[in-house]
C-alpha cells in the first residue's frame, strides 16, 4: 500500500511540475493544484498509514496521529485561496495586457520560448 | 562613568549642526554646535582618564545581542585613551579649522555632521572591548568616510576618490570581520579582554595562518600600506580639513591601532614578522619615493602619509617590545606634525588657489607666520632635532639595528630605514624649499596671498607648538601617556627607555646625520630626478582601479542577466534544477529499508490508485484539452479525498470533497475567460528538459514519501489524544487541535483566507474581460444559462444543505465536522444557487457584499481570543461546561465552539466573495457595469 500511496505522490508531484512550468496560465494553475494536492498527500501521510483508526476519542483503540490531519485540513483550505487568487491574478494580467503568457506581454509577440 | 555614553556623544552632536543650519545660524554658531558634544565627551573622560593614568583599565559592558556574543562592550586603557585624545582633541582643532576653511555657500551643517559621525565611529573603533563591536565602528569609519571625501560632490574626481577608498577599507573590513570570527571561533568569545589573554591559543592554533593574514588585510588597506596603498593619494580630493582628520591622525590610524591592540594576541612568530616588516618596508620607501615627485602639495603629504605608516607598521613588525612603544610614540608625534601641515597645505591652497608646487614659491614673503609653523612641522616631519619626530625616529634607527631575523641579511632593515630617512628629509626640504623660498610665485589664480584670518591659525600653532614642547621636555610631556598606552600594547610590562634628545655618540646618530645630510643632498639634485621621473612609464592606479570595478560590473551584469532574463519559466526551471541536484545526489536506496511493516495492497486500493496517477497523467498531457483537463483533475482530487477516508481522516475527506466542488468552479471560470486556445509553444528542449525535471522531482518526493512512510517515528501526537477530552471537551480530536491547541494558528490561517479574498476583490475591481462566445472548435455556449431543471432542484437543496451544515458544525467538536467544513458545505450551497439562477436573482436576495462577513468571522474568533484575557488566562485559552436543553437533554458549550463560528463565517464569507465576484464578472462584459443586476433570471450566472 505504501509503494501505491507513494507512486501517487510522485505522480501528483511530477505531473504539477511539468504543468507549473507551461507558458500559459492555465496549465500553470493546473499544475499549480495537482502540486497542491501531491503535498498535502505528503504531509498527510507523515502520521503513516492506518486503516479504520478514527482520531476521535472513545472510537478507535489505536487513533492515527491527528496532528498532520489538522495541518492539512486548513492548508486544503489555504490552497482553495491561493488557487483562486492565482485564478483572478492571470485573469487581471489576461484584463491588463491581453495575454495569458506568464512573462506578459502581448500575443503574437516571440516569447522567450526556446533560448 | 558609562564608557558608551562617550562614544555616543559625538552621535549625538552630529545632529545638531544640521538642526542649527535649519535654524540659520551664523557659520560661528554651527562650528560651536558641532564642538559642543565632543567638547563635553573630551571633558567627561577625565575622570576615567585619571584612574587610567593610574594603571586601570576602566571597563563597561551593556548586552546587545548576548546569543551572538555581540555585546556593547567598551574599554578604556591606556592605547585607548591616547587614540580618543587623538580622535577628540584633533576633531577639535579641525572643526575650528573647517569654521574658517569652508565657504559661506557650503553646505557647513552636512559636513560638520559627516565629521561627527566619523569622530563617533573612530571612537568606537578605539574603544571597542568587542571584537564584532570594534568591526561594526570599523565598517561605520569606512562609511563616514566616503562621505566626507565625496563632499564636494560636484567633482568628479572626489566621487571616484570616495568610491575608491569605500571599495579597498570595505573590502579590508570584510576580511577583517572574516578574521574576527575565526579568533571568536578560537577562542570561544569575542570578548577583547579574553582574545588578548589567549594569545597564545591563538598563536599555536592551526588557524593562526588564515587570521593573520584576514586581520592584516583589513589593516594594510586601511592604514594604506603596499600594495593598497594608491586609495589614499586618490582621497586627497576631499575638503582640506578632512584630510587633516582622516588622513593624518585618525583614519589611516585605525590600521596602525589595531596592529597596536591585537600585538598580544598575534604578534611574535616569523610569520608575523616577515609579512608585517615587508609590508612596511616596502611602504616606507615607495612612499617616500612617490612623495618626492608629487607636484601637488596634498599629494606629496598624502605619500608622505604612506611612508611613515609603513614606518609605523615596520616597527610593529620587528617583534620587540622597544619597537612597539617606538611605534606608538611615532603615532602621537606624526599626528601631531601632519596634521598640522595638512592644515598649513589648506591655508595655502585657500589663499594662492592652488596646490601645484611648481606654481608655489617665495610665500616667505606674504606669509611669514604661516610659513614659520609649516617650517617647524615640516622640520618635524623630516626628523630634526629638538622636535618630536627626531625622538622616534631615532627609537626606530635604534630598533632596525637590533633586528637578527634575517640573518646575514640583516643590514636591509637599517639600510632601508636610512633610505627612507634620507627621502624623508628630501620630500620635507621640498615642502619648505619650493614652496616658500625658491623664487617668485608662478601665474597663481589668487595674487598677492596673504595671512589667513587669526584663528584658522590657532589649530595649527597649537600642533606645531605641541611638536616643540615634545621634542624638547619629552619627559614632562608625552612620557605618561606613551607609559600607559606602551603597556596597554604590550599587554604587560614596559620594557627599559628613555626620552631623551641626547644619547650621546652612537650608530642611530649617524644614521640621522646621513638621513639630513642625504636629504639635502638628494633635494639639490631634484631637477636631474624629475627629468628621470618623468621618462617613467606612468603607472595611474585610477585607470586601474576603473577598468577593473568595469570589468566587475560587466562580469556582474553578463551574469544577472543571463540568470534573469525576464522569462518565469526560465526562473521556475531553475528553482527545480537546483532541487533536482540535491535530490539526485542526496537520496539513495538506503533510504527504501524501512523498518515498518508495509500495508497489504487490495483491489479497491489499486484501482482508485491507478486512477488518480492515471487522471493525474491526463491532465498534464491534455492540459490544452481544457475541458478534458478539468475532468480529469476533478477525478484526481475525488480519488484523493477517498485516500483520506480510506486512511481514517473523515474530517480532511469532507473539506477535500467540498474544496473539490469550489475548485472545479474556479477552474471552469478561468475556462471561461481565459484564451480558449492555449497554443502549444515549447519545443522539443524544452519539453524534455521540464519532463526531466518532473520526473527527478516528482520521483525524488515520491522515494522521500515511502522513506517516511516506512520509518518508524515519535509523534508528539499522544498528548493532544490524551487531553482533548479533558482538556478541550471535545472527542474529535482533529477539531480540538484546530479550535484549541492549535488556535493561534488556525487564527492565522483564517486571517490568510480573509486577505486571500480581499486581494482577489482588488484585483477584480474595475477589470474587463471579453467572453469568447464559442469554445475551441467553435461550439457556441449554451444560450440557457440557467436550465429549468437545474432551477427547480437546486432551491429546495438550499435548506437541506444548510441544515446539514448546521449539524456538521455542532457536532464538530466530538465527531468529524467542525467549522471549516460547515463553512464549505454552506458555500458550495448558496453557490449552486448563483450558478443555477444567475448573480442577479442572488442578488435580490442577499447581501450584496461578503466583506463584512469576512471582518465578522475574523472578529468573532479574535473576541473569542481576548476575552480569556479577562477571565486571566492566556490568549486563546478555551473553556467549555454542560448545560441541559429541554428536549435536547445534556449539551455541551464550549467557548471553542464561538471561535469555530468565526471560522465558519469567514470561510463563507471568503469563499463567496471570491466566487461570487469572479461571477458577476460575466455579468459586466455582457450588459455593461450599470444593468449588472437588472437581469432577474438572465445573464450568464458563473459562466456554467
Amino acid at each position: 500500500m505504501e509503494v501505491m500511496i507513494a507512486l501517487m505522490i510522485a505522480t501528483l508531484v511530477g505531473s504539477g511540475v511539468y504543468l507549473t512550468l507551461r507558458a500559459r496560465t492555465f496549465p500553470v494553475i493546473l499544475g499549480i493544484t495537482l502540486l497542491s494536492y501531491g503535498v498535502n498527500l505528503f504531509v498527510f501521510v507523515s502520521g503513516r498509514l492506518s486503516l479504520n483508526q478514527v482520531p476521535v476519542v472513545g472510537m478507535s483503540e489505536n487513533p492515527s496521529d491527528p496532528l498532520p490531519q489538522a495541518l492539512v485540513l486548513t492548508a486544503i483550505v489555504i490552497g482553495f485561496a491561493m488557487t483562486a487568487f492565482l485564478v483572478v491574478l492571470a485573469l487581471r494580467g489576461q484584463g491588463e495586457m491581453n495575454s495569458d503568457h506568464v512573462d506578459g506581454g502581448s500575443d503574437g509577440e516571440s516569447h522567450k520560448e526556446d533560448r | 562613568m558609562n564608557l558608551s555614553i562617550l562614544v555616543l556623544l559625538p552621535f549625538l552632536g552630529a545632529a545638531l549642526p544640521p538642526l542649527a543650519e535649519r535654524f540659520r545660524a551664523s557659520r560661528t554658531l554651527l562650528a560651536l554646535s558641532a564642538a559642543a558634544l565632543p567638547a563635553l565627551a573630551l571633558a567627561l573622560m577625565v575622570a576615567p582618564a585619571r584612574r587610567v593614568i593610574a594603571g586601570d583599565t576602566v571597563l563597561s559592558s551593556l548586552q546587545w545581542l548576548p546569543s551572538l556574543g555581540l555585546d556593547l562592550a567598551f574599554r578604556l586603557d591606556g592605547l585607548s585613551l591616547m587614540f580618543a585624545m587623538l580622535v577628540l582633541g584633533i576633531g577639535l582643532l579641525i572643526i575650528l579649522y573647517a569654521r574658517y576653511y569652508l565657504a559661506a555657500n557650503e553646505k557647513a551643517g552636512r559636513f560638520y555632521a559627516y565629521l561627527l559621525l566619523f569622530m563617533g565611529a573612530m571612537l568606537g573603533v578605539v574603544t571597542s572591548d568587542n571584537l564584532l563591536l570594534l568591526v561594526v565602528f570599523w565598517e561605520l569609519t569606512s562609511l563616514s568616510s566616503f562621505l566626507l571625501i565625496g563632499f564636494w560632490s560636484h567633482n568628479s574626481g572626489a566621487r571616484k576618490g570616495a568610491r575608491m577608498a569605500l571599495t579597498v577599507t570595505g573590502l579590508g573590513g570584510l576580511a577583517l570581520l572574516a578574521g574576527v570570527l575565526l579568533i571568536g571561533q578560537v577562542v570561544g568569545s569575542y570578548s577583547l579582554g579574553e582574545a588578548l589573554a589567549s594569545g597564545d591559543a591563538i598563536r599555536a592554533s592551526g588557524l593562526y595562518p588564515l587570521i593573520l593574514c584576514l586581520v592584516l588585510l583589513g589593516i594594510f588597506t586601511k592604514s594604506a600600506q603596499f600594495p593598497f596603498h594608491f586609495w589614499l593619494p586618490h582621497a586627497m580630493a576631499a575638503p582640506t580639513p578632512v584630510s587633516a582628520y582622516l588622513h593624518s591622525a585618525t583614519m589611516v590610524k585605525a590600521g596602525v591601532f589595531l596592529l597596536a591592540r591585537f600585538y598580544p594576541m598575534l604578534a611574535g612568530t616569523n610569520l608575523w614578522f616577515d609579512l608585517v616588516t615587508l609590508a612596511g618596508m616596502a611602504t616606507l620607501i615607495w612612499g617616500a619615493l612617490a612623495a618626492l615627485f608629487q607636484h601637488d602639495l596634498k599629494g606629496l603629504l598624502a605619500y608622505s602619509t604612506i611612508s611613515h605608516l609603513g614606518l609605523i607598521t615596520l616597527l610593529f613588525g620587528l617583534n620587540t617590545e622597544l619597537a612597539a612603544v617606538a611605534a606608538v610614540f611615532h603615532i602621537i608625534n606624526h599626528a601631531t606634525f601632519k596634521a598640522s601641515l595638512f592644515m598649513a597645505a589648506g591655508i595655502i591652497d585657500h589663499e594662492t588657489g592652488t596646490r601645484d608646487m611648481r606654481r608655489i614659491n617665495g610665500l616667505w614673503r606674504y606669509m611669514p607666520y604661516t610659513a614659520v609653523l609649516a617650517m617647524v612641522a615640516s622640520a618635524a616631519m623630516a626628523g630634526v632635532p629638538l622636535l618630536n619626530g627626531f625622538l622616534s625616529k631615532e627609537m626606530f634607527f635604534a630598533e632596525t639595528l637590533q633586528s637578527d631575523r634575517l640573518g646575514a641579511m640583516s643590514w636591509v632593515l637599517p639600510l632601508g630605514a636610512t633610505l627612507g630617512g634620507v627621502l624623508s628629509v628630501a620630500y620635507s626640504a621640498r615642502f619648505i624649499h619650493d614652496v616658500f623660498f625658491n623664487g617668485e610665485p608662478v601665474n597663481l589664480p589668487k595674487f598677492p596671498p596673504h595671512e589667513p584670518p587669526r584663528y584658522m591659525k590657532v589649530p595649527v600653532e597649537i600642533l606645531v607648538a605641541l611638536c616643540v614642547a615634545v621634542g624638547v621636555f619629552p619627559a614632562l610631556t608625552v612620557a605618561g601617556l606613551l607609559a600607559v598606552a606602551g603597556t596597554a600594547t604590550l599587554g604587560g610590562t614596559l620594557p627599559e627607555y628613555h626620552l631623551s634628545i641626547w644619547h650621546g655618540f652612537n650608530l642611530p646618530l649617524l644614521m640621522s646625520v646621513v638621513a639630513l645630510v642625504g636629504g639635502v643632498l638628494v633635494y639639490s639634485q631634484r631637477q636631474r630626478l624629475f627629468r628621470w621621473h618623468a621618462r617613467l612609464p606612468e603607472i595611474n592606479a585610477n585607470l586601474i582601479f576603473e577598468r577593473a570595478m568595469q570589468a566587475v560590473a560587466r562580469f556582474a551584469g553578463a551574469l544577472s542577466g543571463r540568470l534573469r532574463n525576464g522569462s518565469l519559466q526560465t526562473y521556475v526551471a531553475w528553482l527545480l534544477a537546483v532541487v533536482s541536484l540535491v535530490l539526485l545526489t542526496q537520496l539513495g536506496p538506503h533510504l527504501l529499508s524501512g523498518e515498518r511493516a508495509l500495508l497489504p495492497l487490495d483491489g479497491v486500493a489499486l484501482l482508485a490508485g491507478a486512477m488518480l496517477i492515471v487522471a493525474a497523467v491526463i491532465t498534464a498531457i491534455l492540459h490544452r484539452h481544457r475541458m478534458t483537463a478539468i475532468m480529469s483533475i476533478s477525478v484526481v482530487g475525488l480519488v484523493v479525498s477517498l485516500v483520506f477516508v480510506r486512511f481514517s481522516a473523515p474530517d480532511l475527506a469532507l473539506t477535500q470533497l467540498s474544496v473539490e466542488v469550489v475548485t472545479v468552479m474556479l477552474l471552469i471560470l478561468a475556462m471561461y475567460f481565459l484564451p480558449v486556445r492555449t497554443s502549444a509553444e515549447s519545443g522539443v528542449f524544452r519539453v524534455s528538459r521540464d519532463l526531466f525535471l518532473s520526473v527527478v522531482v516528482g520521483g525524488g518526493v515520491g522515494v522521500m514519501a515511502f522513506a517516511m512512510m516506512t520509518s518508524d517515528f515519535n509523534s508528539i501526537s499522544g498528548f493532544f489524544l490524551e487531553n482533548a477530552k479533558p482538556g478541550g471537551g471535545g472527542t474529535n480530536v482533529v477539531n480540538v487541535i484546530l479550535v484549541d491547541f492549535r488556535g493561534f494558528d488556525t487564527f492565522g490561517e483564517i486571517t490568510v483566507l480573509g486577505i486571500a479574498a480581499m486581494g482577489i476583490y482588488a484585483l477584480l475591481k474595475d477589470l474587463k474581460l471579453t467572453s469568447p462566445g464559442a469554445d475551441a472548435t467553435g461550439r457556441p455556449w449554451a444560450r440557457d444559462a440557467h436550465p429549468l431543471v437545474l432551477v427547480t432542484i437546486s432551491r429546495p437543496l438550499l435548506p437541506l444543505a444548510l441544515l446539514v451544515s448546521v449539524y456538521i458544525f455542532l457536532r464538530g467538536h466530538n465527531l468529524p465536522g467542525g467549522g471549516f467544513i460547515a463553512g464549505l458545505v454552506t458555500s458550495v450551497a448558496l453557490l449552486l444557487q448563483y450558478v443555477a439562477s444567475g448573480v442577479g436573482w442572488m442578488h435580490h436576495r442577499m447581501p450584496g457584499d461578503y466583506h463584512p462577513v469576512v471582518a465578522l468571522g475574523l472578529l468573532l474568533a479574535g473576541i473569542t481570543g481576548v476575552a480569556s484575557w479577562l477571565f486571566g488566562h492566556p490568549f486563546l485559552t478555551s473553556t467549555f461546561d454542560y448545560i441541559h436543553w429541554p428536549l435536547v437533554g445534556k449539551f455541551e458549550v464550549a467557548s471553542a465552539m464561538l471561535f469555530d463560528t468565526g471560522v465558519f463565517l469567514t470561510v463563507v464569507g471568503a469563499t463567496l466573495l471570491m466566487l461570487a465576484n469572479l461571477g458577476k464578472l460575466s455579468l459586466l462584459d455582457d450588459k455593461g457595469a450599470g444593468a449588472a443586476y437588472d437581469g432577474d433570471e438572465t445573464g450568464q450566472g458563473g459562466g456554467a
